[in-house]
């Protein structure tokens, strides 16, 4: 048999984490590294167990106990800081007493590289903890690049939510679109009409059958709107049952008041959903811009508004026209002031 | 080709010759973007036209310039990062020309679509080496011509590296010799700081 400090020499050299141990439970020989973790003391003739607390297995305080851990294996770590918690196998030396205990940093080796500035001499050649280091880094800035990507991305997605024209659950343009159609239409000085249509009975749909079912109404007027309207003419969302249509180059009341009526007459229809009936049907203000210039957007809007508003305080499911004399009955009051006035009454 | 490759030469050109030259670059070159994202993949074509843009650009040849991209790799402070991780190759820099054959696949542990042409080392006689490096990366033997000079200045070793020739299959041979390992200081490299 190989004399203990010649095998203390080479284990030093393979396992670098080894302490050897004798029948006693005494440290006789650490390894450099394992030494090297405590500079200033000295670890031969120490009590293992004195050292190291155990966690695995636990109430262990005799050398006996040590070497009868199942498969020699340990948790262990030191009891003074920094408190490096270790992995490691107990191997009794047959014959003469005493054993091996081989360690390892295992998962902690991060903490314990910088706890106690080690370096890759540090390690047997054949460990793999510098591989898991580089591995460590490596993933860390490839994470990094990621993540940065995913942020840059994150905020196109908002940037294109914010610039986006349509409405993503109708598909019908939306306040934004509608207001620069507006915007466009009042300066090249076009005639068109704006038609401001609220959805009625639309809240009881939604308290009643759900979200879900208010969905679906909302598609299913959306496409009977762009079945009424021209393919150049604008069909826009612009709250959650309210709706603004734009008719380029139509002001002939006669028509317009036409539209409207077959607009409600197909909400009123009643809509399945699954086994469910849906009734809506809705109130519309029209204003004209004649075109001839000085109109102002925010002006036609109010027009359709007041327009809207009589319309619910003449009962739902009616349209009318922009009058001056709305102007003057209810100045400054939108559709918002008209629910207030007339609230929903609940369909059973 | 990958992000990562063409966000390096993007970093090259904005830090050692202005955001401007790379904008005319990229412009010159067709691209219709200015910024290239590190973990997405790009069409070959375009850092090939990149490439041929950044040369009438800057009014450099080629070599020099991917030469001086692998310099700019291990020595400029924005990309420590990657400097650590050639590192950990070896102890010493003789270590570290050793673990060049490994960096392809270290290179794909890291970011699996990664795929960097073969590297081979041969040791002739005590302290001369060279370093083939395989075909699918135009340029790349000129790179690595430029990571070897910036290591040997890491690791404070005096060496000189002389790219000699591209053999007929497009792979390009580095000869290094060692003159000194430990010649200079060289610079730190502690395992457990990471970078930044």
């Amino acid at each position: 048999m190989m004399a203990r400090e010649h095998l203390g020499e080479v284990l030093g050299r393979l396992c670098p984490l080894h302490a050897l141990l004798d029948e006693a439970g005494h440290v006789t020989h650490a390894g450099p590294t394992l030494q090297k973790l405590r500079p200033d003391l000295a670890m031969p003739g120490r009590r293992f167990l004195e050292l190291f607390e155990l966690a695995r297995p636990r109430a262990v305080d005799t050398m006996a106990g040590l070497v009868a851990a199942p498969g020699g294996l340990l948790r262990l770590r030191f009891r003074d800081a920094p408190r490096t918690a270790f992995k490691g196998q107990i191997v009794p030396l047959p014959g003469e007493g005493g054993a091996i205990v081989n360690l390892s940093f295992g998962i902690s080796v991060l903490d314990a590289v910088r706890d106690h500035a080690l370096t890759s001499a540090d390690f047997s050649p054949t460990d793999l903890a510098i591989e898991l280091l580089y591995l460590v880094e490596a993933k860390t800035a490839a994470m990094e690049a990621s993540r940065s990507l995913n942020l840059r991305l994150q905020g196109a997605k908002i940037a294109a939510e914010e610039q986006a024209f349509t409405d993503t659950l109708t598909g019908l343009k939306n306040r934004r679109a509608a207001d620069h159609v507006l915007r466009r239409l009042t300066g090249a000085g076009h005639p068109f009409a704006l038609m401001h249509l609220d959805l009625d009975f639309f809240k009881a749909v939604n308290d009643s059958l759900g979200h879900a079912a208010g969905d679906h109404v909302l598609q299913r007027v959306a496409r009977i709107m762009l079945a009424e309207t021209r393919s150049y003419d604008t069909v826009a969302r612009v709250g959650g049952d309210e709706f603004l249509l734009i008719f380029h180059r139509l002001t002939d009341r006669a028509r317009l008041g036409e539209i409207a009526k077959r607009l409600i007459a197909g909400f009123e229809a009643p809509i399945a959903y699954g086994t469910q009936i849906c009734r809506v049907s809705a109130s519309i203000g029209i204003a004209f811009s004649d075109g001839q210039g000085g109109d102002d957007p925010a002006d036609l809007l109010h027009r359709a508004d007041l327009a809207l508003y009589a319309a619910k305080r003449a009962g739902r499911g009616r349209a009318r026209m922009f009058e001056p004399a709305m102007a003057r009955r209810e100045p400054g009051k939108g559709p918002a002031a008209a629910r207030a006035a007339c609230p929903e009454p609940r369909r059973q | 080709m990958h992000g990562l490759i063409n966000r390096a030469i993007q970093s090259f050109v904005c830090d050692t010759y202005g955001a401007d030259c790379w904008r005319r670059a990229t412009r010159r070159a067709g691209l219709g973007f200015t910024q290239f994202e590190a973990m997405l993949n790009y069409d070959d074509g375009q850092s090939r036209r990149l490439l041929a843009a950044l040369g009438e650009v800057l009014g450099r040849d080629r070599a020099g310039m991917l030469e001086d991209l692998g310099t700019y790799l291990v020595s400029h402070p924005r990309t420590e990062a990657l400097r650590r991780l050639l590192r950990f190759g070896g102890v010493t820099y003789v270590d570290f020309l050793h673990s060049l054959d490994d960096l392809p696949d270290r290179a794909r542990l890291a970011v699996a679509d990664l795929q960097l042409p073969a590297l081979e080392l041969r040791e002739h006689a005590s302290g001369r080496f060279s370093l083939a490096c395989g075909p699918g990366l135009p340029g790349f033997g000129s790179v690595m011509t430029g990571i070897l000079r910036a290591m040997a200045d890491d690791y404070g070793a005096l060496a000189t590296i002389e790219r000699e020739r591209a053999s007929a299959d497009g792979a390009e041979v580095i000869a290094i010799t060692l003159v000194e390992t430990a010649f200079a200081a060289g610079r730190r490299f502690d395992l457990g700081a990471s970078a930044r």
